[in-house]
């Protein structure tokens, strides 16, 4: 059983929480020691959303330490290239097409940063690094908030677990009218990191 | 059965399962969730109280019956219930009463840091502190079976990390069916602190914590692992976990009755060990105690007295400390100097009923922006409050000068005057905080001849924290349709003769009613009314920008809206982020801002 540390970070509306606490639902299912911790910082007014996801046989700090991430999943570009640090030399950054300016940049000294940017910072610590057209892929499975199940399923590819283990958790907890669209998205994630890979 | 649960869900379940009938709370982040899930569960009453000092006076009232209690509030919500914290402390209890304080190191949403293990100490009182959502659960029992042995309240203490985090619970338990049948026996040397039975139970006090010295030597949740004998790491809560992490090789002492402490245990622990370190968050609570017992310890000199631990804080105090060697730097290709990334701070959301109101008052008040410097007799002096709307303090709003504590904007504004400045002072604070502990000073204001104009935003909800009831929402902690305190009757039966009410979306009414009533010679409230749209879920239909008409001069960009963008030199709106409040198209001079056709 390998350790896994997963780092996703995003802006509040993403699904950030959702996605982090399906993947610490699956871990626990599967026989890991799971922890998982939210950093909200008031994320419903507009502030980062961070969550920290560990598997492992033991599992003692909530948080993952800084460099030590192996995967780190950028629901925001932004946020992705702000927590870059976090990542472990070589880890997997896992980046979604989506970006949310803050105020603090519309018309600021400093500005939004560009995907090159984003790429060139992430660049540093790895050179896997992937972008996934998370929001076409999540309105090409019929629900446009699903992209954080599209998210999931790229990264599971990465994972010892197969997908079932994923999608079982998802039909037992996610609201009914949503299960189709996000094993959907999930199943099309899978598929694009395979592609890629 | 094993289950994924936060701190706040596990210690909800322990309360649960250990039989707790009321449970109360007044929301504060990191606390709320406890009440939230207390609220879903049958067979106990669960209240959103009107603040935490009412919430522990609810608490100890059911305690007297016989009854399971649980009271849980954020870390400065202590400070409010402190009154009755100590005179719990002085009566004892007859059910079990426990009090859940959530800490909130590195102040991720509050006004303040504090360690409120003091308070254990400071009111006489057992507390108890778990390091995962398994001993949250687990100790919930124990908490209420200590409070009954011992005829006193506990304390249970949490922090951010702890109630936000969620763990593998082993769920052993079921709900205690052997209920106590409320009744209240008369007892007044017990319940009745006149001074001559005060002193009297003052003993009882002493009493108990000198047995509860001896009860937690055997605690089974405190933990002794002897592993290396060269450092012996003693911890509590969180820290514990970071400590396990950083000094994999070393003995730990995992505490988790933090007053009073088992000191015959520290003292085995230290006799096994060469050298003794205290790993504790905020103050140096442990480490003193230690110290006190004559053992030769080391932890805040390297340890931050300030802020949230995690890992690499640990670690980075561990290897100052020597007690770690630090890791080899592999050869890197990290640039020195961290990327220059655009800051994405909380802001009032699009479609806020909170904006227009500080964007007049900013308006029609401050002159100068300079900070340190005197204002002009002519600038407005608006103290504020605890709530969503204290964020418009960042720019562009900048719109306020004060936010101290809940309800402290109306005695602010009041002192102020009586002090003699020469502006015109509003004081701002919301609905629920108005509830909470605005309402004594503004009778203040009514008795004491008060010249200020307070301003009640109204939202219909307790936003900052998740959208909970209050009593002027007139939904209960269960959803249910219950009475409801209208604000503006209130207000006037204080005697407050100048009372208005407009829509916090109205710009000129806003800004003609908020002028008259500072103008006026007499104290008046203001109740800028409008919805949360969060709360209500409901979206209007959405504005946009005649790209030909905008002039570019960007004054609707000082409302600091999220659907607000700057594209080539015109302003733009994110359609789909619009409240569809309307309130940018009220600022357009060009009338370049209209609905969306459909």
């Amino acid at each position: 059983m390998k350790d896994v540390n997963v780092l996703m970070v995003g802006v509040g509306g993403h699904g950030v929480i959702l996605a982090s606490d399906g993947m610490a639902e699956v871990g626990m299912e599967n026989g890991y020691d799971v922890k998982k911790t939210d950093t909200l910082g008031m994320a419903q007014r507009g502030g980062s959303v961070l969550s920290h996801v560990r598997w492992g046989s033991k599992v003692y700090s909530p948080m993952i330490k800084k460099g030590e991430a192996d995967f780190l999943m950028g629901f925001e570009q932004l946020e992705a290239a702000r927590w870059a640090a976090h990542l472990k030399t070589g880890g997997v950054a896992i980046i979604a097409d989506v970006t949310v300016i803050p105020v603090s940049a519309v018309g600021g000294k400093v500005t939004y940063p560009g995907p090159d940017e984003v790429r060139r910072i992430l660049s540093q610590y790895t050179d896997k690094i992937y972008m996934v057209p998370a929001a076409r892929i999540a309105q090409e499975a019929g629900n446009p908030r699903a992209m954080n199940m599209a998210m999931l399923g790229f990264l599971s590819a990465f994972l010892e677990l197969p997908p079932e283990a994923w999608t079982d958790i998802m039909r037992r907890r996610l609201p009914p009218k949503f299960v189709e669209s996000s094993v959907a998205a999930f199943t099309r994630g899978v598929a694009e990191a395979k592609a890629i890979k | 059965m094993k289950q994924l649960l936060s701190g706040n869900e596990a210690i909800a379940l322990g309360a649960y399962h250990a039989g707790v009938v009321v449970a109360v709370a007044y929301p504060g982040t990191p606390s709320t969730e406890i009440l939230e899930s207390m609220a879903r569960m049958e067979g106990v009453y669960a209240e959103w109280s009107v603040n935490e000092k009412v919430a522990l006076e609810v608490a100890m009232g059911a305690a007297y019956s016989g009854a399971r209690a649980m009271a849980s509030m954020k870390h400065v919500g202590l400070n409010v219930a402190a009154d009755p914290l100590f005179a719990a402390s002085t009566t004892g209890i007859i059910g079990g009463l426990v009090i859940v304080s959530c800490d909130d190191p590195g102040e991720h949403s509050s006004q303040g840091e504090q360690d409120n293990r003091h308070y254990a100490r400071f009111a006489k009182v057992p507390m108890l502190e778990p390091t995962d959502s398994q001993e949250a659960y687990d100790m919930m029992q124990w908490a209420f079976d200590i409070s009954e042995q011992f005829d006193t309240p506990v304390l249970l203490r949490s922090t951010t990390r702890l109630s936000h985090c969620k763990t593998v619970v082993e769920i052993s338990r079921e709900r205690k069916t052997d209920l106590r049948h409320p009744g209240f026996a008369r007892n007044p040397q017990k319940y009745v602190m006149v001074p001559s039975n005060a002193r009297v139970r003052r003993h009882a006090m002493e009493e108990r914590i000198a047995k509860m010295k001896a009860y937690v030597e055997d605690f089974p949740l405190n933990q002794m692992i002897i592993a290396d004998r060269k450092l012996g790491v003693i911890s509590n809560g969180v820290a514990y976990q970071y400590a396990r992490e950083v000094f994999r090789d070393a003995s730990h002492l995992k505490l988790t009755t933090i007053y009073p402490l088992p000191e015959d245990l520290i003292r085995r622990f230290v006799q096994q060990v060469e050298r003794v370190v205290v790993v504790e968050e905020l103050d140096p609570f442990i480490e003193e105690e230690v110290r006190r017992m004559g053992i030769d310890v080391a932890g805040k000199e390297f340890i931050p007295i300030i802020g949230e631990l995690n890992l690499e804080v640990v670690e980075a105090g561990a290897i100052k400390a020597g007690l770690i060697k630090a890791p080899s730097k592999s050869s890197s290709k990290v640039e020195t100097s961290p990327p220059q990334l655009p800051l994405r701070r909380p802001q009032l959301c699009a479609g806020c009923p909170h904006v227009a109101t500080e964007y007049v008052l900013r308006k029609l008040g401050f002159k100068s922006a300079v900070s340190g410097k005197e204002l002009g007799a002519d600038e407005l002096i608006v103290t504020s409050d605890i709530g969503c709307y204290t964020l418009g303090v960042y720019p562009p709003l900048a719109a306020l000068d004060t936010c101290a504590c809940m309800g402290a904007s109306i005695g602010q504004a009041l002192g102020l005057e009586k002090a003699g400045v020469p502006n015109k002072i509003v004081a701002v604070l919301g609905d629920s905080t108005f509830m909470h502990s605005g309402i004594t000073g503004l009778i203040d204001v009514v008795y004491n001849q008060g010249n200020i104009t307070v301003i009640i935003l109204d939202n219909g909800t307790t936003a900052m924290t998740g959208h909970q009831g209050h009593p002027g929402t007139g939904v209960s902690a269960r959803g249910d349709k219950v009475p409801k305190v209208e604000l503006e009757s209130l207000a006037r039966g204080m005697g407050i003769e100048d009372v208005n009410v407009v829509s916090a979306f109205d710009i000129a009414a806003l800004e003609s009613t908020i002028k008259r009533s500072i103008e006026k010679d007499e104290p008046s409230v203001v109740i800028a009314r409008g919805n949360c749209p969060l709360a209500v879920r409901a979206k209007a239909v959405p504005y946009e920008v005649d790209a030909d008409l905008c002039a570019g001069c960007f004054d609707c960009m000082d409302l600091g809206c999220p659907a607000l963008l700057i594209a080539d030199d015109v302003v733009r709106i994110d359609v789909e982020a619009c409240g569809g409040c309307g309130v940018c198209a009220q600022i357009c001079l060009q009338e370049a801002i209209t609905k969306c056709k459909p």
